[in-house]
Order: C-alpha cells, then sequence, then structure tokens
C-alpha cells in the first residue's frame, strides 16, 4: 500500500474491513457465552462497540508495525491479522492455542504478526511500545509502533514518562486512546481533568487528534496521518478515539453505567452498522451481501470454537515450561 | 617461601591485569558493544558523564548518542523502553542509577520484564540486563540491597559480583541470556581492585564460589559481604584455629544450593550473612533450603547475620549500628560453635 492508497479505495478492501468487524462482534459475543457456561475460566473483557478503532488503525498497519494491546484486546488481535481459531483455544485455555493456556483472554499474543502481547496492567505497554519504536529505529528499520490504551491509562504516570521520552528522542510511536466513557465504574467525565485527552499530546509538543472512534474511515484517516508521520521520523503522535463501552468493564463485573440509557443511545451509533451505512452509499454493500458478510464471520468463529474445543487442554507439564530460556 | 617457586616453570600462566570493579564492568560493556550491534546503553547520567560510578565512563564518546543513550528522569520508561526493545531483537543494557529506584519501576520488572515469556508461552524473549548499585553510606533512599525482592520473583535472573573478576566473567554471561537479568553491584565495590585474565573468560550462572575453604563452619555470603567474610575467616584462623568456609554463591537466581549443601555436610554449619535486612532476607530462604537439604547434617541452628530491620540512616555512626558487622559475624560463627569467643 502507498501512503496514497486505502483499504476504503476499494469494494473488495473496504468490504473485508466490515467482515473484521463482524468477526470481531461475533467472537466476543461467542467468549461472553462461553464464559457464562463456565467454559471460559477467569474473565472475558469485550470491546464491544469499539470495533471502529481495532480495525480502522490496523488496517493502515504492516504486519512488520509492533502493536501492544490491552485487557480489552480481542478486536485489535484479530484486526492486526491473528489466527481466530489459536485465539479462541487460548481462551479456552487448550495446548494449540497462542499460549499454550498460560495467557489466556489478557495476554493473547502473536510476534510472528507484530501482535506483541495484550497487558493486564492499565497502561504497561505504552513504555514497552516506546521501546518496540526505538528499536525500529537503532535498526534503521522503517515500521511503527503503536500501543492501544483506555481513557483510564491516560492518567497513569507512565503515560507522561512515555509521552516524554518518545517525543524528546522523535520515535515512530502512535499512542491510540480509546475513550470508552468509563474507567471500571468511573465515568471518564469523572477521573479525567480534561474532556479531550488528546490535548495532552500538546504538553509534549506533538500532535493530538480526536476523532469519533465509532467511524472507521475517520479513525483510518487519521492513523494514515499519524503513521505516515511516524514512519517519515517525524516523531509519535496521539489519536484519541471517542467511543463507548456497551457491555460491563469484564464479563465478573457487575452492569453499571451512571445513566442507564447511556448504552442505548450509544448503540444508536454502532460502528459497524454506520460503516455498514457507508458501505452502502458506495454502492458497494447491499443485503444479499452484508448477509454473506456476517455469515461469513459467524462461520469463522465457530469454527474457531470446534478447533478450541477439539484441542487438548493444555498438558499439566505446560505450567512449569517457559519460566526462562535455558535452564541453567 | 618466596613467589618463584610457586608458579611451575612449564606452565605459562595466561596474562593478568588489574582492573577495579568499575572498570571491569565498563570493559565488558565495551567489548559486548563492539562485538554485537544490537547492544546498547540507556540510563541517566550514562552518557557524556560517564554514569554516577564511572561505569559507562568514554562509552558515549565511542559509540555515539544512538547507543548511549541518557533518558530523562524516568524510571519506569527506562525498564519499559528496555523491556520494549528487548522484545523485538535489540539487548538493552539499562541502568538504574540506584536499585531503590527499582521501586519506581517495579510493574515493569515483575508484572512485564519477568512474566512476558510465560504469559507468551514462550513466544516472547525480553534479553534485558538492568544494572543497578546496592550500597551503604547514602541514607533510607540510596542504599537498600533489595535482591530479596527479586528473588521472590520466577523469571528474572540475579548476579551479585563481590570481585572484578565476577563482575566481568558475570556480565558477559548475561549478555548471551535470553531473560532478563538484573545485575547488582555494591556501590562500595566499585573502586576495589582485582585480577582478571587479558583473555575473555566466563563466569557461568548458578555456579557458586569457595572463596576460602574450611572445615568448622560454613558462611554464606554476597556482594560487599564476601571481602568481609574471607577477612573474618582469615582472622579467626589465626586468633582461634576456627576454619571458616566462605561461600558466594555469585548469582541468586539460578541459586546453586548443591555447593552449599555440599559443604554443610562437611561442616555442619551454615551462617547466612548479608548487608539487607534480616526479615525474609535472602538468609530466611538460603537458612530454610539448607534445613530442608542438609538438616541430618546441621549441628547448630543456620544462623543469619544481617541487617537490623530499620532503614538505612545517615550518620556513620547509626548506619553502623544498623549494618552487620565484623564482630557480629565472629559472634555468629562461635556461637554456632558453641564456643565463648577468644
Amino acid at each position: 500500500m502507498t501512503t496514497t492508497e486505502t483499504p476504503l479505495d476499494a469494494a473488495a478492501s473496504a468490504l473485508s474491513l466490515y467482515e473484521q468487524m463482524w468477526l470481531i462482534r461475533l467472537f466476543e459475543e461467542q467468549a461472553l457465552d462461553l464464559f457464562r457456561r463456565g467454559l471460559i475460566r477467569g474473565t472475558v473483557h469485550p470491546s464491544i462497540g469499539q470495533e471502529a478503532i481495532a480495525v480502522g488503525v490496523c488496517s493502515v498497519l504492516r504486519s512488520s508495525d509492533g502493536v501492544l494491546s490491552t485487557y480489552r484486546g480481542h478486536g485489535h488481535c484479530i484486526a492486526k491479522g491473528a489466527d481466530v481459531r489459536r485465539m479462541m483455544a487460548e481462551l479456552m485455555a487448550r495446548r494449540d492455542g497462542y499460549c499454550k493456556g498460560k495467557g489466556g483472554s489478557m495476554h493473547l499474543c502473536d510476534p510472528d504478526i507484530g501482535y506483541l502481547g495484550a497487558n493486564g496492567i492499565v497502561g504497561a505497554g505504552m513504555p514497552i511500545a516506546g521501546g518496540v519504536a526505538l528499536s525500529m529505529r537503532l535498526q534503521s528499520r522503517d515500521d511503527v509502533a503503536v500501543c492501544f490504551f483506555g481513557d483510564g491509562a491516560s492518567n497513569q504516570g507512565v503515560f507522561h514518562e512515555t509521552a516524554n521520552m518518545a517525543a524528546i528522542w522523535k520515535l515512530p510511536l502512535v499512542l491510540v486512546c480509546e475513550n470508552n466513557g468509563y474507567g471500571l465504574s468511573v465515568p471518564t467525565s469523572y477521573a479525567c481533568s480534561i474532556t479531550d485527552i488528546a490535548r495532552r499530546a500538546g504538553g509534549y509538543g506533538f500532535p493530538g487528534w480526536s476523532v469519533d472512534g465509532n467511524d472507521l474511515p475517520a479513525v483510518l484517516e487519521i492513523t494514515k496521518t499519524a503513521v505516515a508521520r511516524a514512519r517519515a521520523g517525524e516523531g509519535p503522535g496521539l489519536i484519541e478515539c471517542k467511543t463507548y463501552r456497551w457491555e460491563r468493564h469484564s464479563a465478573l463485573s457487575r452492569t453499571y453505567h451512571v445513566d442507564p440509557t447511556d448504552a442505548t443511545n450509544w448503540s444508536r451509533h454502532d460502528p459497524i452498522e454506520r460503516f455498514g451505512k457507508w458501505l452502502v452509499q458506495k454502492g458497494w454493500l447491499d443485503e444479499p451481501i452484508d448477509n454473506q458478510t456476517r455469515q461469513r464471520a459467524a462461520q469463522i468463529v465457530s469454527e474457531a470454537v470446534e478447533f478450541a474445543t477439539g484441542s487438548d487442554e493444555a498438558p499439566s507439564l505446560e505450567a512449569l515450561s517457559d519460566v526462562y530460556d535455558n535452564v541453567i | 617461601m618466596s613467589m618463584t617457586m610457586l608458579s611451575e616453570p612449564n606452565i605459562v600462566p595466561s596474562a593478568k591485569k588489574e582492573l577495579t570493579f568499575a572498570q571491569a564492568l565498563n570493559e565488558s560493556l565495551r567489548e559486548a558493544m563492539t562485538r554485537d550491534p544490537s547492544v546498547f546503553l540507556m540510563g541517566e547520567d550514562i552518557g557524556p558523564y560517564g554514569g554516577l560510578f564511572r561505569v559507562t565512563e568514554g562509552l558515549y564518546q565511542e559509540f555515539g548518542s544512538q547507543r548511549v543513550l541518557d533518558t530523562p528522569i524516568t524510571e519506569q520508561a527506562i525498564i519499559g523502553f528496555g523491556v520494549g526493545a528487548a522484545m523485538v531483537g535489540s539487548r538493552p543494557i539499562v541502568e538504574l542509577q540506584f536499585s531503590d529506584f527499582m521501586a519506581l519501576a517495579m510493574d515493569q520488572i515483575v508484572n512485564q520484564a519477568a512474566k512476558a515469556r510465560y504469559m507468551s508461552g514462550g513466544q516472547l524473549s525480553v534479553p534485558l540486563i538492568i544494572r543497578t548499585p546496592v550500597g551503604t553510606g547514602l541514607g533510607s533512599q540510596h542504599t537498600q540491597s533489595l535482591e530479596a525482592w527479586l528473588m521472590h520473583v520466577p523469571g528474572l535472573h540475579i548476579a551479585m559480583p563481590a570481585t572484578p573478576y565476577d563482575a566481568m566473567g558475570l556480565l558477559r554471561t548475561a549478555l548471551e541470556l535470553n531473560d532478563p537479568v538484573l545485575f547488582l553491584e555494591h556501590s562500595m565495590l566499585y573502586s576495589t581492585r582485582g585480577e582478571v585474565p587479558v583473555d575473555p573468560y566466563k563466569v557461568p550462572f548458578g555456579e557458586a564460589r569457595i572463596v576460602r575453604q574450611g572445615s568448622d563452619v560454613t558462611v554464606i555470603a554476597v556482594s560487599s559481604g564476601v571481602t568481609v567474610a574471607a577477612k573474618v575467616a582469615d582472622e579467626l584462623a589465626a586468633e582461634q584455629g576456627v576454619s571458616v568456609e566462605v561461600i558466594d554463591p555469585r548469582t541468586l537466581a539460578p541459586f546453586d544450593m548443591a555447593t552449599i549443601v555440599a559443604s554443610v555436610q562437611k561442616t555442619n554449619r551454615a551462617i547466612v550473612f548479608h548487608q539487607a535486612c534480616r526479615t525474609c532476607g535472602i538468609g530466611a530462604e538460603i537458612g530454610q533450603r539448607i534445613m530442608e537439604e542438609a538438616f541430618d547434617y546441621l549441628d547448630a541452628p543456620v544462623t543469619r547475620v544481617a541487617a537490623r530491620d530499620v532503614p538505612n540512616p545517615q550518620a556513620k555512626s547509626l548506619e553502623m549500628v544498623v549494618l552487620p558487622s565484623e564482630q557480629d559475624l565472629k559472634r555468629a560463627i562461635n556461637s554456632v560453635l558453641y564456643r565463648s569467643p577468644a
């Protein structure tokens, strides 16, 4: 892809983004269902309603670009190109899962496609992404590092440390803040000193953009700009994608929204529906294609469950390996 | 006996040179950076200034600002950037100016560096070396010995060299490991001198050094405590005819228990000597393992000679009250031997 082309320029590639959004939605609905049925242990943090960010951002990345993600990271993982079967196997603690059952939903990882791991600690991926960007620079690669994080993480000290160091070294780092309105139960409006988190970039002397995070073409365009700057050696950027967390914080938490009508209001801004309309306007989507797309996504998810169910549980000895590389 | 009688004429001893502890580290870093372009250094004041303890002196001038990176005062990012760079093909060696500052970066050390390989099912490696001083004399926030914190975390390697020879040899080995290494350097050791071979050599991790052979009691000492223990052993041999075996584990993870057990089987007594606080210090772990693995050989309780459970005070007179002394170690040795001090 050259810098002027995007997947939105052609029907086939635009439709594949649409399918990816459905794949994320259905994967997570399936994961929540498996959790409720006791087939997934721990918890699951759904990103339902936030699919445009994962797909929009990753659609302009190469597989050699690095992505650091969060515990709400299934979407990022799928959008970066992971094998959904191995993802589901990991959620279901099978030997064929990405992490052989040791990571689970919160620690999915596939370095081969540049997906360098989700993280259970709020904000912890940021300096790691900074280091990835630094290493790319030292290796004279023109790849970039992207770090997804939430509104809550933008209040962590490590945000400041990372942003400052990336700025002074002009590193190829793109910080993508998914502002979904909540840090577990606490509204962002309460926890954050400003409304537009993107403005925080100004404190470090690099650009920040607030964008409608439920508008895939908008997310994609801004990301393209930020990534192009980073690749060109012009330094980091911060993209704030305003979105909304429809679901509870995680499958373990109680449903809690300060205004119970919020979720209903936001569901009118369903990013998938909106992108569908965009595609219809382009003349690229009609009802039969829509149905086929959803069916294909559903088929991939059901094959993933089948694959995971058919995979053995992680063998018990696996518990003791991978602590160190060389046992010495 | 003259020195000439000691050397056998048909064996050419390998050439040696004398270096300080800091110089030994400096040479190892230079050698690593020359050999491996993926190695880079990052930390506070390590650039033109050469490091607070001069360990990186001259390296900025030699390798430039892209491989010797002065950072802002930003410990969490220093470690975090190191973790990220290590994940994608670099071999960062980062410096925390004092090990007390690990507290600012503990998430990246404990939750990230140590666990990345495991959580990813072996897909990620973090070959990151974190060099940092422990010490004395600078008060409560610049002299702690926090090695026990680290020993409690699976996934970390921990080296605690006591001599220029071990500092150089262990750092060479650390550079070959694919997991995070905490390299703890005692600030009082930096200016100490010792001989190192001119030819490259390595000191393996997980191999204790028997510093001094003995038959009456085993003293396990680390870092700056090794020299103290050896001195006490010499004095007790001369003054009281007591034969003390001194063992330096050199690395805490991996830990060479076999050498200690073999020693205790011979001496039947063990003392762990360290500068960190007594409670839950490494002596607690080492003592317990001796109990589990050599109980039948013990003729006296395993004893700890360690700092008192208070922060390090600034005044020397007060710090001497807190830190374990040579006299404390002598008393403990006599105590496990059921002897009165001479």
